[in-house]
């Protein structure tokens, strides 16, 4: 693994390795110290061309436990309009010896035109790029989904596949990087993808991709789910047509707190999920973003794992098998 | 002309139809025959190469006035005539914009100072290209520069009533409005084709009916005013039931497809290079098939190449900040060979009348596109068809190093090109220019 950009070209035994890797860094997450010495006087830079500071955060401690130096470039505002830029921080960066890129863009593909062009050679770890793809969320998305299965069959998380699991994906599809991120990923390891969405949110010719498109919320939840993940709506696309008002987004395909009684009456467990920050009352009613069905908290915890998992592994070439002896 | 001379082609290949030797002779095509013999000529051995008519593009960018870091009348002409073209057609969309007399006749002046190639330049429908009120068409017409075609190319007529007005308007000089069919609303922010891979990368779409629909307008205005229409690369498999639905109720309308949309297609977009960026986007195979298919039907009309010269730096950035546009001069032939001819759609004869006698018919070009006859003016071309050659774009005559096909191995190679009568183009190459004297 070169580069982190997408997850569609991660095969199993790749999601597995950083999967496994991420539960060991979530371990030392837990402990008092919570450092690892692999990336001593490395230098990872935080590439941001669009504001996030969640993902900032997330990527920082990351660095931080693993003892990376940190450069933290903000260059919000000179995305679009201005092309160069671009190229020039890429050359930037490479005159400073960075050692590895964090990349938040909010061009599609500027991560891989970053890792491609040759303004630059190092790994390049996609921290979200416009309407394509989120590795890391769908990582640690996937990594929570691990616990959740772990914690209803009592088996370890490590070497886990979600194999049969079916996810519910709501909301702004169209828009949304994380469900194009997650249904690569929750795919391959085995998940049934289930995308429920009004239509002027969904892309016009998903005939091939590995899911079920629901219009209707409700009937996505009868026809069975363990998981459902709610995506952030803006409000903004109102304006645009895309739904006549919130109000009416949020009876159609929020989880409200009658959804969220129904998934809660079924007879397995459901986990809730949202990639934050979230929108209450919108998408997703405080009932079910506060109840102990909701994972929202262990994602933004296992985010940090993740993205520890990730430089680790695009860094320095190791594998999971490195803090697992004898597995 | 200064220094008429005489050349005596031998062996040609008469539009890979029957061999003939061609003597020219003070800018026209002297004699056409069988051991034809001159001894003052300049012999130039043409066996196994095929002579076409000069080519004629109704649709290039030569970016000057305004944009020369781009392109120039000069670096564009040079590529025109690399690529066997000896007239081209100067979209409107220079800055200033082409939408005054004083412009056209600019533009048109470099070209003939240049003389590489015949410059004509199109004038702007709308002033500005603004798609508000008509430009100064009259002016443009009347000029020395007697601009026939009208277009707003980049940006669509988009106004209903702005283009019937257009459409009836240019009837007063026999023009022709070239429309570039682009519904605006459905197509803000647009990054490439709607379809499969867009859905994937997450670019904003630019669907097919956003052409489509202009064009079901247009030939709809153009049949009910009686008014000839052209419509600029056409890129869909929609667009050409419309186009071959207006021809069949009699429709004057005329269609052009480019040869990047003849062989590339939207799956190139993955790579997000800019340099796949284009307008109209690459589409889908489908398409491109649909495309072929409908230039050996005749429902599409002819070649434009859509050169569209851009400096690196409006390229080497993300997809979404780069500018659309791709150079084509210099490989268009080979990609026609290519992608019609070598595949059996079409044969040469057929290649001369989409690339050189259709153009100059629709644009008014006298004196191009003409048969390959004794009196006729002497713009030709000789193909060695049996050529091959690997697309670099660093060695290309034209600024713009936007190029799709670079590395691309492609049939045949333009080895000269006639040009009022003089080799511009000799054993692929550049010779000199032709002189113009008097006004
Ligand atoms: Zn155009």
């Amino acid at each position: 693994m070169r580069h982190l950009l997408d997850t569609k070209d991660l095969s199993l035994a790749d999601a597995l390795n950083i999967l496994d890797t991420a539960d060991y860094m979530g371990e030392i997450g837990q402990r008092e110290v919570k450092k690892l010495p692999v990336l001593q006087g490395r230098t990872v830079v935080n590439l941001f061309f669009e504001d996030s500071t969640r993902t900032r955060l997330s990527f920082e401690a990351a660095e931080k436990r693993l003892s990376a130096d940190i450069i933290n470039f903000s260059a919000k505002g000179s995305s679009v309009s201005k092309g160069e830029s671009l190229k020039d921080t890429a050359q930037t960066l490479a005159a400073i010896n960075a050692d590895a890129v964090v990349i938040r863009h909010g061009a599609s593909g500027a991560p891989q035109r970053l890792a491609e062009a040759g303004w630059i050679d190092v790994p390049v770890l996609n921290a979200g790029d416009g309407t394509h793809a989120h590795p890391t969320q769908a990582l640690l998305d996937a990594m929570t989904l691990r616990q959740f299965r772990a914690q209803t069959t009592g088996a370890e998380t490590r070497g886990l596949t979600l194999e049969g699991m079916r996810v519910a994906i709501v909301g702004d599809i169209l828009h949304s990087r994380v469900a194009r991120s997650n249904l690569w990923l929750l795919t391959t390891l085995g998940a049934q993808v289930k995308f429920v969405a009004p239509p002027t949110l969904l892309p016009v010719e998903t005939e091939d991709w590995p899911c079920e498109i629901f219009y209707n919320f409700d009937e996505a939840i009868e026809s069975g789910v363990d998981a459902v993940m709610m995506l952030r709506i803006q409000k903004e696309r109102m304006h645009n047509a895309f739904f006549p008002s919130s109000e009416e987004y949020s009876r159609l395909w929020g989880l409200t707190p009658e959804r969220f009684a129904r998934l809660d009456a079924a007879d397995h467990e459901t986990a809730v999920l949202h990639p934050g920050p979230m929108n209450r009352g919108l998408e997703i009613s405080a009932e079910a973003a506060d109840s102990d069905r909701s994972w929202v908290l262990r994602q933004v915890t296992n985010g940090v794992s993740v993205r520890m998992a990730a430089l680790y592994l695009l860094m320095t070439g190791g594998k999971s098998a490195d803090f697992y002896p004898g597995a | 002309m200064t220094k008429p001379s005489t050349y005596l082609i031998k062996g040609a290949s008469l539009l890979g139809e029957r061999e003939a030797d061609i003597l020219i002779r003070d800018g026209l095509i002297a004699e056409v025959g069988a051991d034809v013999s001159s001894p003052e000529a300049d012999i130039i051995d043409a066996k196994g190469l095929i002579a076409l008519p000069g080519l004629v593009d109704l649709h290039t960018h030569l970016r000057e006035p305004g944009l020369e870091d781009a392109e120039t009348v000069e670096t564009g002409s040079r590529a025109a005539a690399l690529g066997g073209y000896t007239a081209v057609f100067a979209m409107a969309n220079s800055n200033p914009v082409a939408d005054t007399a004083g412009v056209v006749e600019q533009v048109y002046e470099l070209g003939r100072k240049s003389g590489w190639t015949e410059v004509q330049p199109i004038g702007a429908v709308t002033a500005g290209l603004a798609g508000e009120r008509l430009s100064e068409i009259g002016a443009m017409a009347e000029s020395r520069a007697k601009v026939r075609v009208f277009s707003d190319d980049g940006m669509c007529v988009w106004d209903p009533a702005l283009m019937r007005r257009a459409l009836e308007y240019v009837k007063t000089f026999n023009g022709v409005v070239a429309q570039h069919a682009q519904e605006p609303r459905l197509t803000e922010g647009a990054q490439m084709n709607e379809g499969k891979v867009s859905a994937e990368l997450g670019l904003a779409g630019w669907p097919a009916v956003a052409e489509e629909s202009i064009i079901a307008r247009d030939v709809l205005l153009a049949e009910h005013v009686g008014s000839r229409l052209h419509i600029c690369h056409l890129s869909t498999k929609g667009s050409v039931e419309i186009v071959r639905w207006a021809k069949e109720r009699g429709i004057d309308v005329t269609a052009e497809a480019t040869p990047h949309h003849l062989l590339l297609t939207d799956e190139l977009v993955r790579t997000y290079d800019p340099v796949y960026k284009v307008n109209p986007p690459l589409r889908t195979e489908e398409d491109v098939m649909a495309l072929r298919q409908a230039i050996a039907d005749g429902i599409i009309d002819i070649i434009g190449t859509d050169h569209a010269p851009h400096p690196t730096e409006s390229k080497d950035c993300e997809w979404a900040c780069a500018a659309n546009g791709m150079t084509g001069l210099e490989q268009a032939l080979s990609i026609v060979q290519k992608t019609l001819v070598d595949t059996g759609l079409i044969s040469w004869a057929d290649v001369a009348r989409i690339m050189s006698a259709k153009p100059a018919e629709i644009g008014l070009a006298t004196g191009q596109g003409r048969p390959l006859e004794a009196g006729e003016p002497a713009n030709l071309v000789l193909v060695d068809p049996a050529a091959t050659r690997t697309i670099d774009p660093q060695a290309q005559a034209t600024k713009g190093k936007n190029n799709p096909y670079r590395g691309l191995e492609v049939p045949g190679a333009v080895m000269a090109t006639f040009y009022g009568g003089h080799p511009v183009v000799k054993d692929g190459k550049l010779t000199t220019p032709v002189t113009h004297v008097g006004n």
